[in-house]
C-alpha cells in the first residue's frame, strides 16, 4: 500500500490531485465572470487569483467592495473567511514542520482546500512516509490544481458576462465541498464533528462576519476529540 | 464598482499578504517543535469540523435564488454526499452531484 519509491509518490499525488482541476475550474471560471461584471480588469482578476489563492474569500472580498463596505471591514471579513486555514497550517505541521523555511513558505503559499484535504488525509493514513515523499506528494496534488486555477481565473475574466446563468457555476463549490467531506466520515467521532459544524453553523449563521462558522469549527473538534476518546475507552473496556 | 483603482490594489495586496500569513502561521512559527497529543487529536477532525460548516448555509440558502431552499441544489446535494459517502470516489460524487443539478434544473426548468 505504502509508496516509498520518490517519483512514484510525486505522481500519485498529480493523480490524487488531477480530479480537483475539474472543480476548480469552473470556480475560478465563476470568479473571472464575476469580478469582471463588477467591475474589475483583467489584471486585478488574475492579482486576486494568483495572490489569495482562495476562492470563498474572493467572493467575499469582491462581494463587499460592490456593496463599497469600508476597507477594514471587507479585510477582516474577507480574512476570517480563510482563518480555517491556521488549522490547516496546524495540522499539516506535524508532518512537514521539519522542511526548510522555503519550502515551507512554499507550501503556505499553495495550501488551498484541496491541496490540504489531500495530503492531510494521506499523511494520516500513511504515517511512515518520509518528509522528502510528503513533500513529493503535496508538490504533486498541487501541480494540477494550481495552474487550473489561475488559467480559469484568465478565461472567465476575458470571456466576462458571455457565460449565462443557467450553467449553475454557484453550485460548484458546494458540490466539491460535500464531496470531499462524505468520505471523510470514516467514523462516529467524525460524523458527529460534521453534525455539530452544520448545527451550529446554522444556528450561529447572525454573528457576523463569519466568526459562527469559526465557533461552530472549534466545538466540532472538540467534539470530534471527545467521541474519539470515548470509542476508544469502550473498546478498552470490551477487551 | 465606483472604488478607486489604487483601493482595488491595495485591498488585494492586502488580502494576498494576510492570507498568507494564516496559511503560514503554524507551518512558519511552531516548524519542527513535535505538537502534543491532545492537540493532535483535536486537529485530526479539522476537514469535518470546517467544510460542514461551510457549504451547509450554501446548500440551504443559495445567493442565486435570493436564500430560499431550492429543489435541483438540495437534490445534488444529497446525491454528491451518498455517493461520496458509498463509493469513497470524490470524482464519482462531484460528476453525480453535477447530473442530479443540471438534469434537475433542466426537468424544472
Amino acid at each position: 500500500m505504502t509508496t516509498s519509491n520518490p517519483k512514484s509518490v510525486y505522481w500519485k499525488g498529480v493523480t490524487d490531485g488531477a480530479p480537483f482541476m475539474l472543480v476548480v475550474t469552473p470556480f475560478a471560471l465563476l470568479f473571472g465572470v464575476v469580478a469582471t461584471e463588477a467591475g474589475l480588469n483583467v489584471a486585478q482578476v488574475m492579482g486576486f487569483s494568483v495572490l489569495v489563492i482562495a476562492g470563498a474569500a474572493q467572493f467575499a472580498a469582491l462581494q463587499l467592495m460592490v456593496e463599497q463596505a469600508p476597507t477594514l471591514i471587507i479585510l477582516a471579513t474577507a480574512l476570517a473567511v480563510n482563518l480555517r486555514m491556521a488549522m490547516y497550517s496546524a495540522s499539516l505541521t506535524p508532518y512537514l514542520g521539519k522542511a526548510k523555511l522555503w519550502q515551507r513558505a512554499l507550501i503556505a503559499y499553495l495550501l488551498v482546500d484541496q491541496s490540504y484535504a489531500l495530503s492531510q488525509m494521506k499523511f494520516e493514513n500513511e504515517p511512515d512516509l518520509s518528509l522528502s515523499a510528503r513533500l513529493r506528494y503535496f508538490a504533486g496534488v498541487i501541480t494540477p490544481v494550481a495552474p487550473a486555477w489561475y488559467a480559469a481565473s484568465l478565461v472567465g475574466a476575458v470571456a466576462g458576462a458571455a457565460i449565462p446563468p443557467e450553467f449553475a457555476l454557484d453550485f460548484a463549490v458546494p458540490i466539491t465541498f460535500l464531496a470531499m467531506i462524505a468520505p471523510a466520515l470514516r467514523t462516529l467521532a467524525h460524523m458527529a464533528a460534521a453534525a455539530v459544524s452544520v448545527v451550529l453553523t446554522l444556528a450561529l449563521f447572525w454573528l457576523p462576519y463569519g466568526t459562527g462558522l469559526l465557533v461552530a469549527a472549534v466545538a466540532a473538534m472538540v467534539v470530534g476529540a471527545q467521541v474519539e476518546l470515548w470509542m476508544g475507552r469502550r473498546q478498552g473496556a470490551r477487551i | 464598482m465606483s472604488m478607486s483603482t489604487g483601493m482595488i490594489w491595495f485591498i488585494i495586496a492586502m488580502m494576498g499578504v494576510g492570507t498568507f500569513l494564516i496559511r503560514f502561521s503554524f507551518l512558519g512559527l511552531i516548524g519542527d517543535r513535535p505538537l502534543p497529543e491532545w492537540v493532535l487529536r483535536h486537529l485530526r477532525y479539522t476537514p469535518v469540523a470546517v467544510l460542514p460548516g461551510l457549504v451547509a448555509p450554501l446548500v440551504l440558502w443559495p445567493a442565486t435564488t435570493g436564500g430560499a431552499p431550492e429543489p435541483a441544489r438540495l437534490s445534488a446535494a444529497v446525491v454528491t454526499l451518498a455517493v461520496g459517502y458509498f463509493f469513497k470516489n470524490v470524482l464519482a460524487a462531484i460528476i453525480s452531484g453535477a447530473a442530479t443539478l443540471f438534469g434537475l434544473l433542466w426537468l424544472l426548468g
